[in-house]
């Protein structure tokens, strides 16, 4: 009977519930909200409209809005860990008074992890769904099925890493689950096992989205938009996307060494048995570091677009923000040694990384020259976005310089693991990418839902958060330069750092009334959407195309794909005369809905249960249907899509340009 | 979906079908440059266990090679024919592909049972680890391969040389070359630097 179970459960047993008060309050927080929410969807009868519209949707567009509102709920939590992490470090500095050092380390581990992959390329992704196949002017992106497929992969990986809040516990050896710390040996639990298969789920999922948007690029976009006359953020996909298809493999195999290390009995980043530990650090700052330019560099696209709209100028040199994006894509992978000079690699490698490294300011301070430039003369507007971006250009230069000082490799030994680190790369993550995203999500948000958000909150938000990012990150240079090193859950008093740790910790409280503030703020915007509502399509006075059709941006995207002659097509269409002549309306395919996503994400959820907890009859189960599920998806050619007559396009737009006048009126 | 709307469709999609596939194959490329280079680097880790001189038979790794070999050649003449729309043949050739590769699986498979026989497991050391992980992924693509080429088959008998069979039938065959090539390079650093 034991063994029977053994092989049914695994290791999965009653002792995987939580024990710790804290953990069993968040647990109960995460099930009763999640439950809450299913129940409240049962009673008003939900589901069918939901499933509907939003799971099995294939619209970029409703995928994008998905990929965000996980984003944005990670976020709520991975605020909390931060908030969680300060409060230890402010209030009490002894081992075992808040929370013990286990849960400490759970903590950190789970708020880089989560921040990183749940949010910031959560963010991400949801952009590029959202806006790349309006900005090119076509009408979907390559493979449809594949994006929902990537998104469910996605969810799958949210799921396992929220899980591991109720069944077991998560990774203990920090966001990147360094060996030999990570191995079985140091880390018995499942914890590193929720760790890898979350992120391993998630990455297939990001490799593939980065193949989907690299094929849509090249083969979709409207006649006669040449590559040079793509607009820049979709230049930016191109190269953050370019970074994906090279990089995320390097994750795939990395983790999954790991993993057979700890379930196979493997010796590849063992401390012994002829296993090299350093071997998977070099691997996975090989993906790493280009994976902080995935995320960058979307952000310098969104700023690319929305600095020319709110100047009334056209970008200044354009070909030059190109040429640094594609120099930052190669650069990217050549600095990744830069996260270790301390291994010892001698004084020549280091040289090389060091230098490496310095050069890659050269064409991030071209960037930043040329935004600037484009302001130089303009009628600058201060909206909200334009707000983000003041923000940002400023935190994010700082942040930089802070880089530069960190890429000489003398300077690194002192500060190597230091909160000066921690304080660099927070300035370049929120300051850059979490500053960009609030920047396009106000920016983009009227072109998805139809109405703008609500101005005021927006800069009250806006305020709250830097005044809050600054309180919170500027004392940790300072503690880093003294001393203090990353991860720490206890210290003497006698050091000295206990105020600085408390202005940090207010400081990520007042970023937290920021977040409370957004909320507020999108809450507000839906109840006096009608006050808001963009009767034009054009609300910011656009250059590109996107702000061609009307808001909310219908299923179809284009009635009529637009030729395209110029940079900033919208921009010179708005200068020419208008045209009455009238176009005829034609047919338009687009996909239909499909749960193939969410079934290949529920079986590649299960896959990873199964791993985690050595259930491998259930793991394994899994694996053939997912293979069965995709052999039967490709080997059928059945109608997969569906057509709207030309005569339903033309009711369609009409009916849209007649809601918008209707409610202009 | 009819004739005409099934051409069209595929007029349409084809080519982004296509250039997404040799995307994969690149991103491929890279997981396993990923286990080249850290075989490279654990080759020594030996752990006081036998090294690649000691557990490597070259004569039988080549004779796994040229049947490999051998099966990208008829992969070859299974497009060739599809060109002549001879479906017949198409069927054949992919058949004796699918039972070379599944020769080439088969001889794998007894070096690994041989090797774990002897008490040289992927456990013992880290070079073995490494080996088994890097020549192990290979087989496993191997695998797909050869249940892509069975359903390949069943496909081309149920329906013909349509437009969308030849273009997944060209995908097949890109997959099976890259993976031949894989096998070339995994046969040149792991087994012939390995005997040296």
């Amino acid at each position: 009977m034991d063994t029977f179970l053994g092989i049914l459960f695994g290791k999965l047993n009653l002792d995987a519930l939580p024990h710790e008060m804290i953990t069993i309050g968040g647990a109960i927080m995460m099930t009763g909200g999640g439950l809450l929410v299913v129940g409240l969807m049962f009673y008003f009868k939900r589901w069918t409209w939901f499933y509907k519209n939003w799971l099995t949707s294939l619209d970029p567009k409703k995928i994008g809005v998905m990929y965000i509102s996980i984003a944005i709920l990670m976020l709520l939590r991975g605020v909390a860990d931060a908030l969680m992490i300060r409060a230890v470090q402010a209030t009490d500095n002894h081992v075992g008074g808040m929370i013990t050092s286990d849960t400490f380390q759970q903590v950190f581990s789970a708020h880089g992890s989560i921040m990183i992959f749940f949010v910031a390329m959560g963010m991400i992704f949801g952009l590029i769904n959202l806006i790349v196949p309006l900005q090119i002017g076509a009408r979907d992106v390559a493979f449809p099925l594949l994006n929902s497929i990537s998104f469910w992969l996605f969810v799958a990986g949210f799921v396992l890493m929220n899980l591991s809040l109720v069944l077991g516990e998560f990774s203990a050896s920090g966001w990147l689950a360094y060996p030999p710390l990570s191995e079985l040996k140091y880390s018995p639990g499942v914890g590193v096992d929720y760790w890898v298969w979350s992120l391993q789920i998630a990455g297939v999922g990001s490799l593939l989205s980065g193949i989907n948007f690299l094929v849509t690029i090249f083969k979709m976009r409207a006649p006669g938009m040449t590559l040079k006359k793509m607009p820049i953020f979709v230049w930016s996909v191109v190269c953050s996307m370019s970074l994906v298809a090279i990089a995320f493999p390097i994750l795939t195999a990395t983790l999954a060494m790991l993993s057979l290390d700890r379930t196979m009995g493997m010796h590849f980043f063992t401390s012994d048995m002829g296993g090299n530990p350093m071997m998977y650090i070099n691997l996975i700052w090989a993906w790493g570091h280009p994976e902080v330019y995935i995320l960058i560099l979307p952000a310098f696209g969104v700023f690319s677009e929305i600095v020319p709209v709110f100047s009334g100028k056209r970008l200044f040199g354009y070909m030059s923000m190109v040429w640094a994006l594609v120099a930052i894509t190669l650069l990217s992978f050549l600095v990744w040694l830069h996260h270790f000079f301390t291994m010892g690699a001698g004084a020549n490698v280091n040289a090389f990384f060091g230098i490496m490294t310095a050069v890659i300011s050269v064409p991030t301070g071209v960037k930043v020259f040329n935004w600037l430039f484009t302001m130089w003369g303009g009628r600058i507007r201060f909206a909200t976005p334009m707000l983000w971006f003041m923000g940002f250009v400023v935190t994010f230069t700082l942040g930089g310089v802070a880089g530069v000082l960190m890429s000489v490799p003398a300077i690194d030994f002192q500060v190597h693991n230091s909160l000066f680190l921690v304080a660099h790369f927070h300035t370049m993550i929120i300051g850059g990418v979490v500053f960009g995203f609030f920047a396009a999500f106000t920016y983009w948000f009227p072109k998805i839902f139809g109405f703008k958000l609500h101005e005021r909150l927006g800069r009250y938000a806006f305020w709250s958060w830097l005044i809050g990012f600054l309180l919170a990150f500027t004392p940790l240079y300072a503690l880093g330069l003294m001393g203090a090193t990353r991860r720490l859950d206890h210290y003497d008093p006698s050091m000295g750092w206990q105020g600085l740790f408390i202005v940090a910790g207010v400081g990520v409280a007042v970023i937290g009334l920021g977040i409370l503030l957004q909320i507020i703020q999108v809450g507000v915007s839906i109840w006096k959407r009608n006050e808001n509502r963009d009767t034009t399509g054009d609300p910011w006075g656009g250059r590109t195309l996107e702000w061609s059709i009307p808001s909310p941006a219908p299923a179809y995207n284009f009635a009529h794909i637009p030729q395209v002659s110029h940079r900033d097509e919208f921009w010179e269409m708005k200068q020419r005369p208008a045209n009455n002549k009238r176009t005829p309306f034609e047919a338009i395919t687009l996909p239909k809905n499909s749960a193939v996503g969410m079934i290949i994400g529920g079986l590649a959820f299960m896959l990873g249960f199964g791993v985690i907890w050595h259930m491998f009859w259930l793991a394994f189960v899994s694996l053939i249907a997912i293979i069965a599920v995709i052999i039967i998806r490709t080997s059928s050619d059945d109608d997969d899509e569906v057509t709207l007559s030309a005569v339903t396009v033309e009711k369609m737009a009409a009916e849209s340009a007649h809601t918008i006048r209707r409610k202009h009126a | 979906m009819n004739e005409q709307e099934a051409i069209a469709h595929e007029r349409h999609n084809g080519p982004k079908v296509t250039l997404g596939f040799w995307m994969y194959l690149m991103t491929d490329c890279v997981l396993f440059a990923t286990l080249f280079a850290t075989y490279a680097v654990l080759k020594s880790g030996t752990a006081g266990g036998p090294s690649s001189e000691d557990l490597f038979d070259i004569w039988f790794v080549l004779g796994e090679t040229l049947i490999l070999l051998t099966s990208s050649f008829t992969c070859g003449m299974a497009i060739l024919a599809s060109q002549n729309h001879q479906k017949q043949q198409v069927m054949a050739w992919l058949l004796v592909t699918a039972l070379l590769g599944a020769a080439f699986l088969g001889m794998e498979l007894s070096e690994f049972s041989h090797l774990v026989n002897e008490g040289n497991s992927w456990q013992r050391s880290g070079f073995l680890s490494a080996f088994f992980t890097l020549v192990g992924t290979h087989g496993l693509h191997i695998t797909a391969g050869l249940i892509w080429i069975i359903a390949m088959i069943y496909r081309i008998n149920q329906r013909g040389l349509t437009q969308s069979t030849l273009r997944k039938l060209t995908m097949l065959s890109l997959f099976w070359h890259f993976l031949d090539v894989i096998w070339i390079f995994i046969f040149t650093i792991v087994y012939m630097i390995g005997v040296l």
